[in-house]
C-alpha cells in the first residue's frame, strides 16, 4: 500500500507482560487491522514498551498523533480522550516514564514540529506478570476502540478538507 | 546534635532509591548511604517456568536495558542446551547477537550522556536547576540534543532489526538466534539517509568525545577530584585481554593494576563472587570471596572495563583508550567522573563495531541454531552498559527452572556508589547547615556517574523524583526538600 501522506499516527505504549498495561499495544493491533481493512494509507500505528526521547523525532513527522496508554486512574470510567499540551514539567525525568506532553515538547524544541496530539487512556485493573488483558479491561478496550475509530474516520474525511479519496488506495 | 540528610529518590537515574547523609553535632558528615527500598523478587518469579521462556521473561526486569537481560539469559541457556559457553554458536548466531548488543550499548550510553549527564557538564553542577537539565541543553546546544536523539534512534533501530521486535524481542534463543539480517535491513543501517547510517554514528561519536575532552580541559579540578577513590575493577575480557562486551573470561585488577581475578571461567563465577546482605538496603553488596567483604568489593561499568582490558579492538576507540590510559600513566583510574569519558570511548567502540558487523556477510547466513547435549546448569555473563551482568539458571528434568540468580550491573556497583556518595557528601556538606540545590545535585552527580539502574538492581519498577531529608540523631526529620 502506498502511503499518501503522513496524517495520523496512533502510538500505543506499555508492557504487555503486565496484564492490562498492554492495553495500549493491544489497541494499536486492533486499529491497524481496522486501517488495513479500510485501506487508509494516510494512517498507521506504532507501539513501544515506553515513550522515550527519540519519539520526539517520530511524532514530528505526523499531523496528528494519538498516544494510547493504560490508566490506573480510579476516577476514570472506561476511557478518557483528551488533548495533550506540550510541557517540560518532567525535565527531571526517569527514562522509564517520559510523558506524551514531554515528547511533544521535545518535538517542538528539537524539530520545530508540533503535531496535534491526543492521549487515549484506557482504564486497566490487573497489573500482574501475565500476558493477558483482564476481562473487564477488554470491555473498556472495545469501547475505546469504537470511539477512536469513529474519530479516525472523521479525521480521514474531514480534517483540513481532505478529499474522500484519501480513504482508499488506487 | 547529629543530623541525618536523606535524598530520596535520586533524579535522572533509573528506578527508586534514596540517599541518607548523617551529620554530627558540628554539621560534619558522619556517614552516608544509598538505600534501595524496593524489591520485586524476579528470581522467584521465573522459577517453575520452562527454561526457554527465560530470555523473553527477564526482559521485563527493565525497560532500559532489556536486551542485556535477553542476551545474558540466552547465553546461560546456550550452556543448558549444549551450545557452548559463548563460542559455540554459528557465525551468524554470534554476530547477530553482538550487533544487537552493540545497538543496546550504543543507545543506552548515548541516552545517559546526552540527556542525563550533559546538563551537568554544560552548565556546571551548581548551576541554576532551571537551566541545568535537558531543556537547558536544547535551548543552548540544540545540535547536541538532536544528535543525542538521533544516535539513540539509530541504536533502537539496530535492536529492532536484530531482536525482531521493539518490545520483548525474541532474536536470541537457546543455541542461537531466530533471524538473520536481510540485505535490505543491512543497507538501511549501513547506508541509510543522513544521519541514520553507521558512518554518521562513528562521526558523531568522535564529536561527543571531543565535547567531553574539551570540558575536561577546562574543568580539570572538578572532573579529576570529584569522588576520586581507589578500588578494584571487574570486567569481561576476551581471550587476548581485549575489550569484549559480549563474551569472554572474568578479570579483576586492584587499584595498582595487579590482577586479583585472573581470567576465570564465567561458569565458575560463584566460586569467586559472593553477595552480602545488609539490613538497610534491598540491593546486595557483591565482593570477591578470596579478598573478603572489606577488601573484595569492586567497580564495574565503563571505567572498570577500561581499567581492566589491555586494548580495544577497533582503531579509533583504541586511540582514545591509549590517551585515557596515558592520563593515569597506565594505572587504574579511580576518578568517578571519568566514567563519562570511558562511556564515550565505549560509544565510539560500539559505533565502530556496528559498522564493522554490518559489512560482514556472515550476518546473512542461514544456519541460525546449534544444539548439543543438554545440562541442567548454565551461566551467562555479559557486559551490560552499566557493567557486568550475571544470569545463572538451573533446571530440572521437566525443563522447568528451579534456580535463578541474577547479579545485575548496578548491584555490582553498590559499594562503589556508596563510597562515591560518602566522599561527595563530605566534600560538599561538611559544616553546612542548609541544603542547597548544588549540594543536592553534587550527590546525585556522584551516583549518576555510575548510570545506575535501580529498577534492575532491585527488580522494581518506577520513577525517580528527588527528596532530601535532614534528620537528627534521634531520627527526627528536621529539614526536607523535594524536586
Amino acid at each position: 500500500m502506498t502511503q499518501l501522506k503522513k496524517r495520523v499516527l496512533i502510538y500505543g505504549y506499555g508492557n504487555p507482560g503486565r496484564q492490562d498495561d498492554g492495553l495500549g499495544i493491544e489497541m494499536t493491533k486492533m486499529v491497524q487491522h481496522w486501517i488495513d481493512e479500510h485501506e487508509l494509507g494516510c494512517m498507521t500505528t506504532d507501539n513501544n514498551y515506553q515513550l522515550n526521547i527519540e519519539d520526539a523525532e517520530k511524532i514530528s513527522e505526523w499531523d496528528i498523533v494519538v498516544f494510547v496508554d493504560a490508566s490506573k486512574e480510579e476516577k476514570m470510567h472506561e476511557f478518557r480522550f483528551r488533548k495533550v499540551e506540550a510541557s517540560d514539567a518532567k525535565v527531571e525525568f526517569s527514562m522509564h516514564a517520559v510523558s506524551p506532553s514531554y515528547v511533544l515538547h521535545l518535538s517542538e524544541k528539537l524539530f520545530n514540529k508540533a503535531p496535534e496530539t491526543y492521549i487515549l487512556g484506557i482504564r486497566g485493573f490487573e497489573w500482574d506478570f501475565k500476558e493477558e488483558i483482564s476481562d473487564i479491561a477488554k470491555l473498556n478496550l472495545e469501547q475505546a476502540f469504537q470511539y477512536l475509530t469513529r474519530k479516525l474516520a472523521g479525521w480521514a474525511l474531514i480534517k483540513k478538507n481532505l478529499p474522500i479519496s484519501m480513504l482508499t488506495q488506487d | 546534635m547529629p543530623k541525618k540528610i536523606t535524598i530520596e529518590p535520586v533524579t535522572r537515574v533509573e528506578g527508586h532509591g534514596k540517599v541518607t547523609i548523617k551529620l554530627d553535632d558540628d554539621g560534619n558528615v558522619r556517614e552516608s548511604r544509598l538505600h534501595i527500598v524496593e524489591f520485586r523478587g524476579f528470581e522467584r518469579f521465573v522459577q517453575g517456568r520452562p527454561y526457554w521462556e527465560a530470555p523473553v521473561l527477564v526482559q521485563r526486569l527493565c525497560g532500559i536495558c532489556p536486551v542485556s537481560h535477553h542476551l545474558a539469559a540466552a547465553k546461560a541457556l546456550d550452556v543448558i542446551v549444549g551450545a557452548g559457553t559463548g563460542d559455540g554458536l554459528t557465525a551468524v548466531g554470534d554476530k547477530m547477537r553482538r550487533l544487537m548488543h552493540f545497538g543496546q550499548f550504543f543507545q543506552s550510553h548515548v541516552l545517559h550522556f546526552f540527556h542525563l549527564s550533559s546538563p551537568d557538564f554544560l552548565f556546571g553542577i551548581d548551576a541554576d536547576p532551571a537551566i541545568r537539565n535537558i531543556i537547558g541543553v536544547i535551548d543552548h546546544h540544540k545540535d547536541l540534543a538532536v544528535q543525542g536523539v538521533m544516535m539513540r534512534k539509530f541504536g533502537q533501530e539496530v535492536i529492532f532489526h536484530t531482536a525482531g521486535k521493539k518490545i520483548h524481542g525474541t532474536g536470541a534463543i537457546p543455541g542461537g538466534i531466530n533471524k538473520n539480517l536481510s540485505i535490505a535491513e543491512r543497507d538501511l543501517l549501513l547506508n541509510g539517509a543522513d544521519p541514520m547510517n553507521a558512518d554518521k554514528m562513528v562521526e558523531w561519536s568522535v564529536a561527543a568525545l571531543e565535547f567531553f575532552k574539551s570540558y575536561h580541559r577546562n574543568n580539570k579540578t572538578l572532573v579529576d577530584t570529584f569522588a576520586d577513590y581507589p578500588s578494584n575493577h571487574l570486567s569481561l575480557v576476551n581471550k587476548d585481554g581485549g575489550m569484549d562486551i559480549y563474551n569472554g573470561v572474568l578479570r579483576a585488577v586492584d587499584t595498582n593494576g595487579k590482577r586479583i581475578l585472573d581470567d576465570v571461567d564465567c561458569q565458575d563465577y560463584d566460586k569467586y563472587i559472593e553477595e552480602e546482605v545488609k539490613n538497610w538496603s534491598y540491593m546486595k553488596f557483591p565482593y570477591l570471596k578470596h579478598l573478603g567483604k572489606e577488601k573484595g568489593w569492586y567497580r564495574v561499568g565503563p571505567l572498570a572495563r577500561l581499567n581492566v582490558v589491555d586494548f580495544i579492538p577497533t582503531p579509533l576507540a583504541q586511540k582514545e583508550f591509549e590517551e585515557f590510559k596515558a592520563y593515569t600513566y597506565g594505572k587504574p583510574n579511580g576518578m568517578s567522573l571519568h566514567y563519562h569519558w570511558a562511556r564515550l570511548i565505549e560509544v565510539l567502540y560500539a559505533a565502530e563495531e556496528m559498522r564493522n558487523l554490518l559489512k560482514d556477510p556472515d550476518l546473512q547466513n542461514e544456519d541460525l541454531v546449534v544444539t548439543g547435549e543438554k545440562t541442567n546448569r548454565g551461566v551467562g555473563v555479559i557486559e551490560a552498559p552499566r557493567g557486568t551482568l550475571f544470569h545463572h539458571y538451573e533446571i530440572d528434568n521437566d525443563d522447568k527452572i528451579t534456580l535463578a540468580n541474577l547479579i545485575v550491573s548496578t548491584t555490582n556497583n553498590n559499594t562503589p556508589m556508596n563510597k562515591a556518595v560518602n566522599l561527595t557528601a563530605k566534600s560538599f556538606m561538611n559544616g553546612q547547615k542548609v541544603i542547597t540545590e548544588g549540594m543536592m545535585n553534587a550527590v546525585e552527580v556522584a551516583i549518576r556517574a555510575y548510570d545506575p539502574c535501580l529498577s534492575c538492581a532491585t527488580h522494581a519498577l518506577g520513577q525517580m523524583p528527588l527528596e532530601m531529608k535532614l534528620v537528627n540523631a534521634n531520627g527526627d526529620v528536621i529539614d526536607s526538600k523535594t524536586k
